[in-house]
Formats: C-alpha cells, structure tokens, sequence
C-alpha cells in the first residue's frame, strides 16, 4: 500500500488535506498587522517568534464569506516556502490521517476553477470527501492557472 | 575529487581575485616610479604565487599566462628590461586575462576551452625585445603588434559571456597606435571577472596595508594579519539573531517598564547592554573600508589617461572610512562611473589647462568621511567645471525642460539636469562615458540604497559631485507614524522635518484645485495624505480646510512633498525584514519590521509614495525645484503679497496675486472651441469663456494649455498663459501705469521687472455677455451697495472688480476723509469695507459711518495673520473668500436686523 500522511483541516465547512511534510506547525495567529493594498487574500502579517509571518487567509483565497464573527478560536498552519513564512488561516483543525494515495481521484470536472487550481484531488472517506489541497498554489496569487484550468 | 575539491578551488578564487586586486594597484603605482623595486618585488612575488597555485591545482591556461606574465615582470627586475607604459599595459593585459579566466572559472568550475596565444605572444615577444638588447619602447613596440593577429582570436564559442570580455580585452589594443582604444570596456569585462571571482567567501581583513606600514608589512602582510575568513552567510545568520534578541530585549524592557520594582531589573539591565554591544559588534564585522571599493579606480584613471591623452593624478582620501559590506558592493559601480565622467567630461587636456593657466597635470579627488549616520563619498575634480549654457540648451532639446522653465532656472537647478533621464553631457560621445550610461543611473542607484547625490561646479574651477548613503541596510533609524489603526516606519533619511498644521497652528493647509498645499517658508509644499496613498480613506472626498494634521516634510530626489499622518509616535532604529513575496509588488513599501512592543509594521518606501503623487499640479513642482535663492532673514516688515508669476506673449514675468486665482489649470488645446463670443471650453460641466494674457491669437491649437481659472459668482473664467513660472510672496511696490491696458502697473520681484496684470480687465473682456448672462438671473434686483475704503491703490484695484463681481455695486474710497465726503453725499451703503491702515481712527469713522444708517464697517488688513482691530478681527485683503463671506455674514445679520 502506497499510503501518505495528510494533516486535516477545515475552511468554511470543507474539509481539506494536506501533506504532513509540507506543514510546519500550527499556530494561533495573534496580533496581525493589516497591509493596505495588498491582495484581498492577505490577512496580514503577524511576528511569530520573531519571524514576520505572511498570513493567508484560507477563506478570501477560497471565495467563501468571512467569518461570521471572531470567535477567537482561529488558527494558522505554518508553511515555509522559499525561506518565506506563510501562515494559512483556517477554521478548525483535525487528526492526521493515513490514506492510499491510489484512491485519490481526480477533480470533479465541474469543481470551481479557483478550488480546482488548488486542489491536487479528492478523498472519498466514510462520510466525507477530503479534498487535498496544494499549498503552494494556495499560497501563490491566484490567476494565470485558473483561467487555463476553467478553459 | 567532489567537495575537497570545490573547496580548495574556491580558497584559490577569493585569495587570487584579492592578489590581483593589489596588483593592479601596485602596476600603476610601479609605473609612475620603475625604481620602487619594493613594489615590482610585491608585483612578482603575487604573479609567481598565482602561477605556482594554477599549477598545482591543474589550470594550466592560467599558468601559462602567469607564466608569461612572470616572465616579463622578472626581466624588469633584472633590469634588462626597461620599464615602459606599453610593457606596464601588455602586463595589465595579461592580468585582465587572468581575471577573465577566474571568471569562468568561479562560474563552471572549469577553464574555459581555448588557449592564450595572443597574450602570451605578445608577452613573449616583449621579453624577447628586451633580451635582445633592443630595449626600447619603439624597438619592442614595433615587435609586439606583429603577434597579435597572428594569434588570432582565442576561442570562447563554449562560453559567449568570456568570449565577451576577452574580446574587448583583445579589442582595446590598437597595433597602430601602440596604445588603449576602448578602455571602458576592458574595465566593464574587469568588473565582471571581479564580480564573478569575488561571489564565494567574504572578504574580511584590515584595510589594506597604509603607505607607511609598507616597508615592513610586504614581506609578512598577509601571513601576519589576524584575520579568518568567514562564509557571508554566517555573517547574515549571526546578524539575523542579533536583530531578534535585540527584539526580545526590547519586549522584555517593555514589561518591566509597567513592573514597579523587580528583581529582574539589574540582570535586565546587565542583558540590555551586552546585547548592545553584541549589535554593535555584529554590525562590525559587516563593516568593511570604502577603500576596497577604490582599489580598481587608480587602473581606471590611469587608463582614462592613456586613451584621453591627459595627465591626471588621482587623490584618495579617507579610504579606512568602514560602512556596510552590502552598501559598499551597490556603491561600487555608480563610483566607478563617476571617476570615469570627471575623467572624461571634468578635466581638460593639458593644452587647455596650460593655457587655462592651471598645472598640466588635473586632480580628482575622491574623499570620504562619516556624517551623522551617514557616509559623504565626494568625487571633486580641478577641471573646467560644468557648462551651464551648454547644459540648459541640450536640456531644451532633448525637451527635458521648457525653454521658459529653462530660462527661469539658476546655475545650480540647470547643473542639476545632468541628473535627468536621457541627458548626456558630453558634446562628442565617446567611448569613456559615452556607453548610453548617464549621471540618471548613477543617481539611480544611489536612491536605490537611500542615498542622495548632489554637485556644486564652478565654471573653470571644476565640479564636485557628493553622495550621501546610510551605513548600513540592514538597521535603519526610522520615524514611526500612524494613520487610523496602522502604523508605519518612514525611513528617516527622507524625513526633513515634522509640521503641525491646523486652525490653532502657524501652518495651514490651503488648496489649489483639489490639492492641498502647505505655505512652509515662503515655498507651496504640495501635500498628500497617506490615508490616500494607501486606499483607507476616500481621498475624493470635500476636502476640509480646517482639518488638524501632522505632516512629514519629506524629500525624494528633487521631489519634496508634505505627507500628512494622523500621529507621529517616535524615531526608533529598526531592523529591516525583506517584504513576502506576496506583497513585493506594492510599491509603497520597501520592507517589514518588528517594534519593540512585538507587532510587525510595514517601512514605506519614500521612492514609492513619491510616485504615487506623481499627479501633484506641475506649478508645485516648479516651485519644488526652485531652489531658495532668495536671501531669508531680511524680510522687511510690510505687506506682503504672494504672487503667481507666469509668462505670456514675451520672456518677461507678469504676475497676479495668487489669491485672486481659484484654480491652475492644464488643459487639452484640442478641446477649445472657437464661438462668435471668444473661445471656450468645456471645463467641469459648463463652458468656460478663455482668454489669453498675450491676445487671443497667442492660444494654442494643440499640446497643453496653462490656465488660471477665475470665478465670478458662479461662473468661471479661464485666463491663458505661456507657462506658469513661479510662486513669490513679497513686499510689493507697484509703479502704477496708465499707459497699458489691462496692466497695472510694473514691480520688481526676485530682481525683475514684472508686469502686474489688471486681472478685471481681462476678466471683463470674457466676461461680456457671459458672464453677465450667467450671473444676471442669479443677482439680485436690487443690488446691494459696498463702500470700499482703502489706500492702495492696488488693493483698490484689485478688490473693487471682486466685490463687484460677487454681486454688489461698489464704491471707492481713498482714504477715511475721502470716504466721509462720499458718506455725507447722503448715499446709504449696506456695508463699508476699510483697511485699517489707520486704526487710532477707526472708532470715529466707525461712528460716522453708523451714523448715517450706513450698514457696518468690516475692517481689512494686508497681513494674512489678520490683527484684531476695534472692531473685531480683520478680514486680510488677500483672502477673496474669507472676505466676501464675511460680507455676507455682515449682510445678512444687516437684514436680519432690520
């Protein structure tokens, strides 16, 4: 069996993996700096242990609605990418799972372009589908790759 | 092989790119003075290093160069050879050559293919001329050229950037001639070998050996020196550290501010100053001396020399002056030009300095030393200094510059052109400076790293260019503001000083059009608020007059403009973070950094909010550039008037007070449309009469039009002019005339005669019919009636068609007695303007006045500060809208009453 370790985690009510290799840590965003004109999609920037930490907020990325309201219980997945630290805002986390990578399937041909670009596939699981999510892409701003991948 | 390998290759690199560094250096150094066998030793015993190591490591192109070289160094130790500048170039050639191999070298890790034949035919055949017995320069000179051609071009096709530098290497020497063609290049392919060999480990080590430390430091130097050598990245790390324990002292000193007492106090303290220390020390070993940036511009001059025929002596002056390691690498380029243009453009040939009666022999002096925080490099030279005319004309024609703008332009602001995109100084191209790389790059780079460049010339005496950079990079001291909830750090080297503007305050922010201006020392500042900059605000929005601010006067290149800020909190030193990617392509920030109290802010990047208020109004400027030529301090007491000074139909200035103007307008010629009335425009919504201060017929068909917009009631009025020159706030002294039609007379401001326009006549000539037509429904039928008391004739001149153009007949007094036979005449006036020129007696006149059911006395006064006069505050002369509300206000409380 060809099996590989996701973290999960949601945004909105989604559920999404991603690779235990590619994820840092987890952290509580505090204390985030808003950046006027940046992307809609940036949070801000936060000090974490004294690293200024790009945060991503997983939702804007995702076209889904803000937060209802500030429920304090907000976290951020740490991601180091081109010696550059990203944190992704999600809203809840979960356990870490072992899955065969055979049973990953394809998109659905009709996900939204903007998931589509972001996600490497799906999970079917008992009760749920996993989508696992490419945080490269998900940190990257989107464009160029989701038009071609609506086309 | 593998990594052992690598390791030894990259040692070889850096210790050999030093090693030909000094032998630059020292060539031209032994050229000047062939008896310094100390310094030809030193030469040899570095060529013969080289070729031991090249052939111990197995580079046997490098060796055989070396080798070559060697030879030929050894012959001029012997003495059998004597030293010439052609044998100092072929020497010079082969390091170059040297140089170009290390290059591929560092970048492939192998020897390019090919061989060295050229040079080391060359070479050889110098030592053969020499051997021979024939030395002398002709003698040898006439044998080396046969050589080259022979040799033909080395092959570089594996490798087209060393093909590249080889080529110009090779190209340079003109067989003919026996001397440099194109040293320029040689140097560019120079910088580029350098570039390349000096990529691996850092170079830490004391400044170079001083003159008089040579006679015992040459045999021992470099084993002696007490210093390793440290991976860069280390330095970077250590540095990185350094910078967040700073960070969490800070935090830690934080808390314990709000602790009463603590035990934690002393050790904290103990802590506080050793990490200090540590800053300070890290912040040394990035620290490396200017004069590691110098070491190659003795070879340039020497070149210059060669190729331009001149003689000129290179001084150096503070070369132990240390800054940033990072700064040193950025500075290095925009240095080397600039010797290049004082070479090229600065001093003279020795004909010309002889007959110019200076010694044949020019000097560049290039000087360095610490200023508060900063590092002043001055490259000056004794030449021919800048031709101004010359400098004006070419700015002309490479449209840089209006000539009108030209023409009002001093010395110093036309010196400052060279700067300018585009602009070349030099009459003939040629192939020192003329590469297409202008003084706009140097400058470039030099803002690039929050440096400034400036220059004094006199003509005759020579120029002195001077650039002012910061240290370091890495930590910057910073101004902290904040706008709303954010915060920003604004580096301080673009900061020039902090204003407080608001109702209560000395300043306050005016408008032309929709921009704010602050009246700072005699100069508009245009203002921009960074609210609007950043998108948190509607900077459409009804501006407000009355607005509270504080504005950071800042200075960017020639551009100086007010930001404004809500708060200004304090100056910290704080440590530069790169920007995220994700946020690389906002143009107003430059970087991120962490406070004290934790949180992370963005540093704004002066250069970027500088572009983004590239719209300011172009009269603003114009009066930015103006440099404050006009002595400060002797002001005399007096009324003083600010005028606008424009051309129109001729060069000389006319002027109109700024006040009487409600806008400054650049508009499209193309859309002026021609009516049986008079040309007009459609200008926000309506059409707008125009007329030109030089006739109708000066109006332009096409390209831009400068416009001053006037308003009469609620119509408008465009006035065109050439240009608008200047803003000038002065004692004015009007010779009145009454010769010219729509003059009022002449007055000198800023040492020239300027015409006055009658502003009322050139309203009234577009204002016929339209004016009148618009206005008329609007007015009232019984027009109210305003008695104007004033002594100046100007004044008079001026406010009568004001007050009469918002609506009221106006009468014209010239004085108090004047008005009171004009009261007496038994006419009511609803109101009474006077200038309170004589206030002992006011209260009288105040009293005859009220006598006759005559409405009330508003008192004026030419000061803008207006006094408070017996009868309330004054309303100042120059202020069209505070006067015409507060006759309004007088009006209506009139009507009220009765």
């Amino acid at each position: 069996m060809n099996e590989r370790e996701y973290v999960t985690f949601k945004i909105g009510t989604q559920v999404f993996g991603a690779s235990v290799s590619e994820i840092h840590d987890v952290f509580r965003p505090s204390n985030t700096t808003t950046v006027p004109l940046s992307a809609p999609e940036i949070a801000g920037v936060l000090n974490l242990r004294g690293r200024i930490v790009t945060a991503i907020d997983g939702r804007a990325r995702l076209g889904l609605p803000p937060k209802d309201k500030d429920d304090g219980r907000t976290l951020a997945i740490g991601v180091e990418r081109d010696g550059e630290s990203f944190g992704l805002i999600i809203d809840e986390i979960g356990e870490v799972l072992r899955l065969d990578a055979d049973s990953l399937e394809q998109n659905p041909v009709n996900l939204d372009p903007v998931w589509a670009s972001v996600s490497r596939g799906v999970h079917r699981l008992d009760n749920r589908l996993l989508v696992i999510m490419d945080i490269d892409r998900m940190l990257s701003p989107p464009g160029g790759d989701e038009v071609a991948a609506a086309a | 092989m593998g990594v052992k390998m690598d390791d030894l290759l990259r040692e070889f690199l850096t210790e050999t790119a030093d090693s030909l560094e000094v032998i630059d250096t020292e060539l031209v150094r032994f050229e000047s003075d062939p008896d310094d066998k100390d310094t030809l030793n030193n030469i040899f015993r570095l060529v013969h290093t080289i070729k031991g190591t090249c052939g111990f490591l197995g580079l046997p192109r490098l060796e055989a160069v070396a080798h070559a070289g060697e030879t030929l160094l050894g012959l001029f130790r012997e003495g059998t050879l004597k030293v010439t500048p052609e044998a100092v170039t072929l020497v010079l050639d082969s390091i170059d050559r040297i140089k170009a191999l290390l290059g591929h070298l560092a970048a492939e890790h192998v020897e390019p293919e090919g061989n060295d034949r050229d040079i080391i035919s060359r070479l050889e055949a110098h030592a053969e001329g020499g051997l021979s017995g024939v030395a002398g320069g002709a003698a040898v000179a006439a044998a080396a050229p046969p050589a080259a051609p022979v040799s033909a071009e080395p092959d570089f096709s594996e490798d087209p950037e060393l093909a590249q530098a080889a080529g110009a290497t090779t190209g340079r020497w003109d067989p003919d001639q026996q001397r440099y063609l194109r040293p320029g290049e040689v140097s560019m392919a120079e910088l580029e070998a350098a570039f390349l060999a000096t990529e691996g480990p850092a170079e830490i080590k004391n400044a170079k050996p001083t003159e008089t430390e040579e006679g015992e430091g040459r045999k021992g130097a470099i084993s002696t020196n007490a210093t390793i050598r440290v991976n860069v990245d280390v330095l970077e790390n250590l540095m990185t550290m350094v910078s967040e324990l700073v960070l969490t002292r800070n935090q830690l000193m934080q808390m314990l501010r709000t602790v009463a007492d603590s035990e934690f106090k002393a050790p904290l303290q103990r802590l506080s100053g050793i990490t200090g220390e540590l800053q300070e020390c890290v912040m040394k070993t990035r620290m490396q001396p200017i004069g590691s940036a110098w070491k190659k511009l003795p070879r340039i001059v020497r070149d210059a020399c060669q190729d331009l025929h001149k003689k000129i002596e290179l001084v150096m002056e503070g070369e132990a002056t240390e800054l940033d390691r990072q700064v040193l690498d950025l500075i290095k380029d925009p240095l080397t030009h600039m010797i290049r243009n004082s070479c090229d453009h600065g001093v003279e040939s020795p004909e010309d300095r002889i007959a110019a009666g200076k010694p044949e022999t020019g000097t560049i002096k290039l000087r360095a030393y610490h200023e508060g925080g900063h590092i002043i490099i001055e490259v000056s030279d004794d030449g021919q200094g800048l031709k101004t005319e010359r400098i004006r004309q070419k700015a002309v024609e490479k449209g840089i510059v209006d000539p009108l703008e030209a023409h009002g332009m001093t010395d110093a602001q036309v010196h400052r052109l060279v700067f300018a995109p585009g602009f070349s100084t030099a009459a003939q191209v040629t192939n020192m400076s003329g590469r297409g790389v202008g003084m706009d790059v140097v400058k470039t780079n030099v803002e690039l790293i929050g440096g400034t460049i400036d220059l004094r010339s006199r003509r005759g005496e020579g120029t002195t260019f001077s650039i002012k950079i910061p240290l370091t990079l890495a930590i910057i001291s910073a101004l902290i503001i904040g706008v709303g909830e954010h915060r920003f750090a604004l580096p301080q080297l673009s900061v020039l000083e902090l204003v407080r503007a608001g109702p209560q305050c000395e300043q306050k922010i005016e408008f032309i059009k929709n921009t704010r201006v602050l009246r700072l020392r005699n100069r508009l500042l245009p203002l921009v608020s960074l609210e609007g900059i950043l998108g948190l605000s509607m900077d459409g929005s009804e501006p407000q007059a009355d607005e509270l601010a504080y504005i950071v006067v800042m200075q960017v290149g020639d551009t100086r403009f007010g930001l404004i800020v809500d708060q200004v909190f304090d100056t910290e030193e704080i440590v530069v973070k790169p920007l995220s990617k994700r946020l690389g392509s906002v143009a107003q920030y430059s970087g991120a950094t962490i406070l004290g109290d934790g949180a992370v802010i963005m540093i704004l990047d002066p250069g970027g909010v500088a572009k983004s208020i590239s719209n300011l109004e172009t009269t603003m400027r114009r009066v930015n550039q103006e440099e404050a030529s006009r002595s400060s301090g002797d002001y005399v007491s007096g009324e003083k008037t600010t005028l606008l000074l424009f051309s129109a139909g001729g060069e000389e200035p006319r002027a109109c007070p700024l006040n009487l103007v409600t806008r400054l307008e650049d508009l499209d010629a193309t859309t002026f449309e021609m009516t049986q009335r008079g040309p007009v425009v459609q200008y926000r919504g309506r059409l707008m009469p125009l007329v030109h201060a030089a006739g109708t017929h000066a109006l332009k068909n096409e390209g831009r039009q400068s416009i001053l917009v006037f308003s009469q009631g609620e119509s408008v009025i465009g006035l065109a002019v050439d240009a608008i020159l200047d803003i000038v706030e002065d004692n004015l002294t009007i010779q009145l005339s009454d010769m010219t039609q729509g003059v009022l007379g002449t007055a000198v401001l800023k040492g020239k005669s300027t015409e006055i326009i009658d502003i009322s006549y050139y309203l009234n000539q577009a204002d016929q019919g339209w004016a009148e037509a618009a206005a008329a429904g609007e007015r009232k039928a019984k027009r109210q009636r305003i008695l104007l008391v004033d002594s100046h004739p100007f004044f008079r001149n001026m406010l009568a068609p004001l007050v009469n153009a918002a609506g009221y007949d106006v009468v014209v007094a010239e004085s108090l007695e004047d008005a009171q036979t004009k009261l007496a005449r038994g006419s009511v006036f609803d109101a009474v303007l006077a200038d309170t020129d004589h206030p002992s007696k006011m209260d009288q006149f105040q009293a005859i006045v009220a006598q006759g059911g005559n409405g009330p006395v508003i008192p004026l006064s030419s000061k803008s500060e207006a006094p408070s006069t017996v009868l309330g505050p004054a309303v100042p002369k120059s202020d069209r809208y505070a006067l015409l509300a507060a006759l309004d206000s007088a009006l209506r409380s009139r009507g009220e009453a009765a």
